[in-house]
């Protein structure tokens, strides 16, 4: 017996919960991120108070270009917001500009932040040279890491994905809603990252 | 349209090949069999690894028989068991017992198989993720296994990876290194639970049976519930404290390397500046959640089977929930009672150790009603209730041997002593296994449409609660006479543990009893696939949702999808006559209540 396999709630709401299971599943796993980059804060409070010495961040890190590119976030989680308005207004075609934005809002991104890394690897600031510096790399790296899998997303919604909006257009705007979720998340992740790191005096 | 493009599909693909059936399923419960006997491997695995040290301590410096030469020279020189292949043994006995063992048979294989069954659902949520969650299990167990094939082997810092120790050992800066591969292993072990967790989560959350209202939810995934809660929010910080690791090792960073270092008298070359004490931290903050993760889902089933085999009510099922969801918040409270001799100051201490009496609290209550569900019951002695009841005195010796180790007075004598070995194990061996063990027993027939066999489950049990006390009590008494745990000689080389080492032979003894006793439970496994006696959809007369599904569950589970017209427990009340004294989840009045006829 080849039973056909319906999942329910994969689309539509459940009406006690009031989420399609996509929506509860991106939910919890933002809970789980939250945990994860909570955790690094935290790290990064206790070894900053533990400390007898901490770097300036505007002194050695280069705190325009961040910034530029904390606008360049900013811009493609509207221009995601955009997408799936779009979307909504069932409009595939501005759907596919403003996603194209994001993505290359999301490739700015990166390539500012690895002149940054080749200008700090060229002064041989690295992570063995202070705690400042080994946090830095790993919050911001993890975090790339973090834009680098959006885009992989972002990409594949553009491209090949959005196929699905011909056989299922509830469905498909659900997952721009779900990765919106994410992007909006990894957008919020570096607006505390940067005044951390890039701002706060040194001691 | 979307039944056209499906129809369409299955005029190609009608019976799916192998591999898709059986390798890379997304089918919950051949995913649950996948994790169940990886785990299972896994267990045994970590077993031999033990009684290789249970080897060393009973005999100190005597050659191996048989295996000393075959692990080669720089494991075992002339047969004997170098200091650092023990490190490495103790190191990786923990961490697979725990990550690859416990958590992936109770979490993976028990909630994947059983979660969707007992809501009511064809699948979980996400049967793809599902079927991922599972490939990244693997992968980081054969990192894992891999480590001990390095230069150098396995990790040696035992399972809780304390910093510098894990990351001045076999410092070279390649991934190739026992502790590196550790973290690595550790990475994709934890991204796999989060995935799990996800996916059971949303699954009792969004897919329960019309009708399964929160307090209709059988106890078993209330427990799952918690549990990955627990896994989604502890394991994160482990991660990140995972790559800070990774960081030190690799990138030469300090995060766990304080300044002025000496090590082997040359001044360690780091930036230093960083804490030590951290990594305890975030380690903790996943390891205490972390016990409860392996005791929820112990507790979970031990309350199904109680329930079918005392053919009663659980009692007190409301405060059971409760209770369960208040350990699962508590628990993120206690983490730094592993942590009392850091000389974290009384204020933080006081804090911590209020914490703890208070989270023994809901224990307690969980399991009182578990044995007050006992009162009063025709208790039917099947080997997965003699399992189930010897849970509960098992866990109540863990339990409490837990409170000295609570309040920082008597924990300061106790700490990093045989008395916490013999705590934590009480709790997870004969209390965890063993309601792991009851699990097997009483689901078996539901997987495999054959049952058990009860002549050899019972050899099992009594072999296994007579040496698992044999191992484990003898413990506490090494503890309480000051010996360390983690001593590769046993101990032997201090004045104030001789009149103890004696034990050392007698739980090498019983460790032997304990696996030979487990051979009884490996064959019944696999004699039973083909020789068990033939079962009927609900062997045990249980009320659950997992029972009325066709037995194997088809792809799909159910013929068609249940309501759920009544609470998971009702046997025996009042009006129910003798012929039948169980009214199924799934049966509307008319039929659960009319006559002496039995349901299929
Ligand atoms: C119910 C009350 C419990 C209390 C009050 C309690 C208390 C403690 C304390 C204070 C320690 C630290 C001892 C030390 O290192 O000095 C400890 C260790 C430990 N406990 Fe418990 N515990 C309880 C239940 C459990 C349960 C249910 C489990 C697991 C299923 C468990 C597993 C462990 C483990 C694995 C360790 C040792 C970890 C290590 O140092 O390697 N405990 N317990
Ligand atoms: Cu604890």
């Amino acid at each position: 017996m080849s039973a056909h396999i319906e999942i329910p709630y994969n689309m539509d709401e459940r009406p006690d919960t009031g989420l399609y299971n996509a929506k509860l599943g991106v939910w919890l796993f933002l809970a789980s991120e939250v945990m994860l980059f909570g955790a690094l804060f935290s790290s990064y409070v206790l070894l900053r108070t533990g400390a007898s010495t901490w770097e300036a961040g505007h002194l050695i890190l280069n705190w325009k270009l961040a910034m530029v590119n904390t606008f360049v976030l900013i811009g493609s989680s509207v221009t995601m917001v955009m997408s799936w308005a779009a979307l909504k207004m069932n409009n595939l075609a501005k759907f596919k500009l403003y996603m194209g934005l994001t993505v290359l809002c999301g490739i700015a991104f990166l390539v500012i932040k690895g002149i940054e890394y080749a200008a700090k690897f060229e002064h041989g600031l690295l992570p063995n040279q202070s705690t400042f510096m080994a946090i830095y790399f790993t919050m911001t790296g993890l975090h790339g890491l973090h834009v680098i899998g959006g885009m992989i997303v972002n990409g594949y919604l553009l491209g090949p994905g959005s196929k699905m909006w011909a056989t299922e257009p509830q469905r498909f705007t659900n997952r721009i809603e779900v990765a919106g979720l994410y992007w909006h998340f990894v957008d919020l992740v570096w607006i505390f990252l940067f005044p951390t790191l890039y701002l706060l005096p040194g001691k | 349209m979307a039944t056209d493009t499906h129809h369409h599909h299955n005029e190609h693909h009608d019976e799916p090949s192998w591999i898709r059936k059986y390798v890379f399923s997304t089918d919950h419960k051949v995913i649950g069999i996948q994790y169940g006997l990886t785990s299972l491997v896994f267990l045994f695995f970590g077993f031999c690894l033990l009684m290789m040290m249970r080897w060393q301590l009973a005999y100190p410096g005597e050659a191996l028989p048989l295996l000393g030469k075959w692990l080669g020279e720089a494991r075992m020189p002339g047969g004997v068991m170098a200091p650092e292949f023990y490190n490495q043994l103790g190191a990786m006995h923990g961490t697979i017992m725990v990550f690859l063992g416990v958590v992936p048979l109770a979490v993976g294989a028990f909630g994947n198989y059983l979660v969707p069954l007992q809501v009511g659902a064809q699948d979980m949520a996400f049967p793809k993720l599902n079927m991922s969650s599972y490939w990244v299990y693997f992968v980081g167990g054969v990192v894992m296994f891999a480590s001990f094939f390095v230069p150098e082997g396995a990790a040696q810092s035992g399972w809780t990876s304390y910093a510098p120790l894990s990351i001045v050992t076999t410092p070279a800066q390649s991934i190739f290194r026992g502790q590196t591969m550790w973290l690595i292993g550790m990475v994709f072990l934890i991204t796999s639970s989060l995935l799990g967790s996800v996916n059971i989560i949303v699954t009792i959350v969004q897919l329960r049976a019309p009708g399964l209202t929160w307090m209709r939810l059988p106890f078993f995934c209330w427990a799952q519930l918690v549990t990955s809660f627990l896994l989604l929010l502890a394991f994160p910080p482990l991660e990140a404290a995972g790559v800070m690791q990774l960081m030190d090792r690799l990138a030469g960073s300090s995060f766990f390397m304080p300044a002025g270092l000496v090590i082997s008298g040359k001044p360690w070359e780091g930036s230093g500046g960083g804490s030590a004490l951290l990594w305890q931290h975030l380690f903790w903050f996943l390891a205490h959640p972390e016990v409860y993760v392996l005791i929820l889902p112990a507790m979970g089933i031990v309350a199904e089977v109680i329930a079918n085999n005392t053919r009663k009510p659980l009692w007190g099922y409301s405060a059971l929930v409760w209770a369960s969801a208040i350990l699962g918040f508590l628990s993120f409270v206690v983490w730094a009672h592993h942590m009392y001799l850091t000389g974290m100051g009384t204020a933080i201490s006081a804090f911590f150790q209020t914490t703890t009496m208070l989270i023994s609290v809901p224990s307690i209550i969980i399991l009182t009603a578990l044995i007050l569900s006992l009162w009063g019951g025709s208790i039917r002695f099947t080997t997965p209730m003699l399992f189930a009841l010897a849970f509960l005195p098992m866990f109540g010796i863990g339990g409490l041997t837990g409170l000295p180790l609570g309040l920082a007075t008597s924990d300061i004598q106790l700490h990093d002593t045989y008395y916490v070995i013999g705590h934590f194990h009480y709790v997870v061996a004969p209390g965890t296994i063993f309601a792991l063990f009851a699990g097997i027993y009483y689901w078996y027939p539901k997987v495999t449409g054959r049952r058990m066999s009860e002549t050899l489950g019972k050899w099992h049990f009594w072999g296994s609660l007579v040496f698992m006390n044999t191992v484990f009590m003898p413990m506490f008494v090494q503890g309480m006479a000051g010996m360390s745990r983690r001593m590769y000689d046993g101990g032997e080389a201090y004045l104030h543990n001789q009149h103890v080492l004696g034990f050392n032979r007698m739980i090498g003894v019983g460790a032997w009893g304990l696996g030979l006793f487990q051979l009884f439970f490996i064959i019944n496994f696999f004699w039973s696939l083909k020789r068990g006696e033939k079962v009927n959809d609900n062997p045990w007369k249980a009320t659950t949702l997992e029972w009325n599904t066709p037995t194997p569950p088809p792809h799909g589970n159910f013929t068609k999808i249940p309501d759920a017209y009544r609470g998971p427990y009702e046997y025996s009340l009042p009006g129910s006559d003798t012929h039948k004294d169980y009214y199924p989840q799934w049966e509307p009045d008319h039929v659960a209540k009319a006559g002496p006829k039995e349901t299929k």
